[in-house]
């Protein structure tokens, strides 16, 4: 017992401040990813509601793509394939060198791109939701379409997206575990290191699983506080 | 008695007035463009660095990794629907001891993530390898195969065990009394009335369930499972040619779309009588 507790603590010889930084590290992955897949997630979803027929079916294509393949190999296709991409490109250029791209950022670009996919679908069903009456009051008072979408649709969208949006930031949460596989020092790449160092596999991967369920909890606490903020003015769509 | 003395003679409609250049327009010719420039990027990479050598070297591995992944998917959905009805039974009772000890197995499964969960089980409990080697498991949980098997298994069975729930919890009470009503017992009640009206509102769940764990089950490959993205991944170490992973995203793309096509049908077929 003793012994477990010199392995937690923030000292030189235990896992304490290494697995804090990876709780901070996943903590940031998942905060960095947000506002990318919901700011495209948003665009997607204009776009597949659009009345050109090609907008549409290339939004569609991306939707299909990136919510049919798995996460993991996502991840892979970004890592090496921007790697790559980017070598031949500066190989073109008459640059030869070695290029690493971060972990971070892959993982950034790949959780951004499956979580602006699934998004999109969110905030298409949150626009079917607002009756079209909204849109002509709009044009009634005279606002333009900008005007329309910032003040009058955008407030209401996100009361309706909102429980949909917090489940898809516990599933990117979930999913910024995968980034350990490429290497970025998260929680569970902490505790795999701990875990090989100390021989004690079980305590320390059961303690990334209680980290990232204290996360989850963490999260509904925050989203539920956020629901209630946004329902406040009481009006039920 | 007209006052017109001739007839305009008849005529064509006026030409459509050409369509405006939108933004919207635009934009969606454009990226279909960069959509149809990727696929004819991929298929010209696909073609150029096409090697029969390769291909008869690695194809019949990326067949047998297939067929991993769905044995260990179908596995696995099937004992985590046997698994999940002793848990949603048990979300659903009144009595705090066997609703508590649910409520939690559901909460650690769907609040962690599957690759931790898969560590915890193939890493973790190949400490107490003393005391498993002692009760004769030891040479279960030694085979990465059977850590993924439980691990997908209990993850499924907490969120099959919640559509579960989620389905029969759907069903108007009203079900349950006129069931009543007609002196059906229990077990005809749940069997001809309430099961087939919730598994209608399970369908589309289930479903996302199979395809979230097909692509779940990609990290297996981790713990040394060859799966088709472990089959990748090996292709990958040995060639270092990105086509492997190409070829591995086609895959997946068709076994996902084509899951989900069938599912829609299958839908479509069995609501039927609720079209109006």
């Amino acid at each position: 017992m003793e012994q477990t507790f010199t392995l937690l603590s923030f000292g030189p010889d235990g896992w304490g401040d290494e697995i804090a930084f990876g709780v901070l590290v996943t903590i940031g992955l998942a905060f960095a990813t947000l506002p990318l897949g919901l700011i495209a997630g948003f665009f997607l979803s204009l776009a597949k509601q659009s009345d050109e027929k090609i907008l549409r079916m290339a939004s569609e294509v991306y939707t299909t793509i990136f919510r049919g393949l798995p996460e993991l190999l996502t991840l892979f296709l970004v890592y090496y394939g921007l790697q790559i991409g980017i070598r031949q490109l500066l190989l073109a250029l008459g640059i030869e060198t070695t290029f690493e791209i971060n972990s971070f950022l892959a993982g950034m670009i790949a959780l951004g791109v499956v979580f602006s996919a699934f998004c999109s679908e969110v905030f298409l069903s949150a626009f079917r939701a607002i009756p079209a009456g909204q849109y002509e009051a709009g044009s009634a008072l005279g606002l333009n379409r900008f005007q329309t979408m910032f003040n009058i649709i955008l407030p209401q969208l996100i009361r309706i997206a909102l429980p949909g949006l917090g489940n898809l930031w516990m599933i990117l949460l979930k999913e910024t575990a995968l980034v350990s596989v490429i290497g970025l020092p998260d929680i569970l790449r902490q505790a795999g290191i701990a875990a090989r160092v100390s021989k004690e596999a079980f305590l320390f991967y059961g303690i990334a699983c209680l980290l990232f369920l204290a996360l989850a909890l963490l999260s509904s606490i925050l989203i539920n506080r956020i629901e209630r903020h946004v329902e406040r003015s009481g009006i039920r769509v | 008695m007209s006052f017109a003395k001739q007839l305009i003679a008849p005529q064509r409609p006026p030409p459509p007035a050409p369509r405006p250049w939108t933004l919207s327009r635009f934009a969606g010719l454009s990226l279909m463009a960069i959509w149809i420039l990727v696929a004819i990027g991929v298929i010209l990479f696909l073609t150029a660095e096409w090697d029969p050598e390769k291909v008869a070297k690695y194809a019949p591995k990326y067949f047998s990794g297939l067929g991993v992944t769905l044995t260990l998917v179908s596995i696995s959905i099937v004992l985590g629907a046997i698994a999940s009805v002793p848990v949603a039974l048990g979300r659903m009772s009144n009595n705090p001891l066997l609703s508590m000890p649910a409520f939690f197995y559901v909460y650690f499964f769907r609040g962690t993530p599957l690759i931790a969960q898969l560590f915890l089980i193939y890493y973790g409990l190949g400490e107490f390898r003393h005391a498993l080697d002692s009760i004769g498991l030891w040479g279960f949980f030694r085979e990465p195969w059977n850590c993924a098997i439980l691990a997908f298994t209990l993850n499924t069975a907490a969120y099959q065990a919640e559509i579960l729930r989620g389905a029969l919890q759907s069903v108007p009470r009203g079900q349950h009394e006129g069931a009543k009503a007609l002196g059906l017992s229990r077990f005809h009640t749940y069997w001809k009335v309430i099961i087939p009206q919730a598994l209608i509102v399970a369908l589309r769940p289930y479903g996302n369930e199979i395809i979230l764990m097909i692509k779940g089950s990609a990290i297996v490959a981790i713990i040394t499972v060859f799966d088709l993205f472990g089959e990748t991944r090996r292709a990958y170490s040995r060639t270092f040619d990105f086509q492997a992973y190409i070829w591995a995203a086609i895959f997946y793309l068709i076994i996902v779309e084509g899951l989900r096509n069938l599912w829609n049908a299958m839908e479509k077929r069995l609501t039927r009588h609720l079209k109006r």
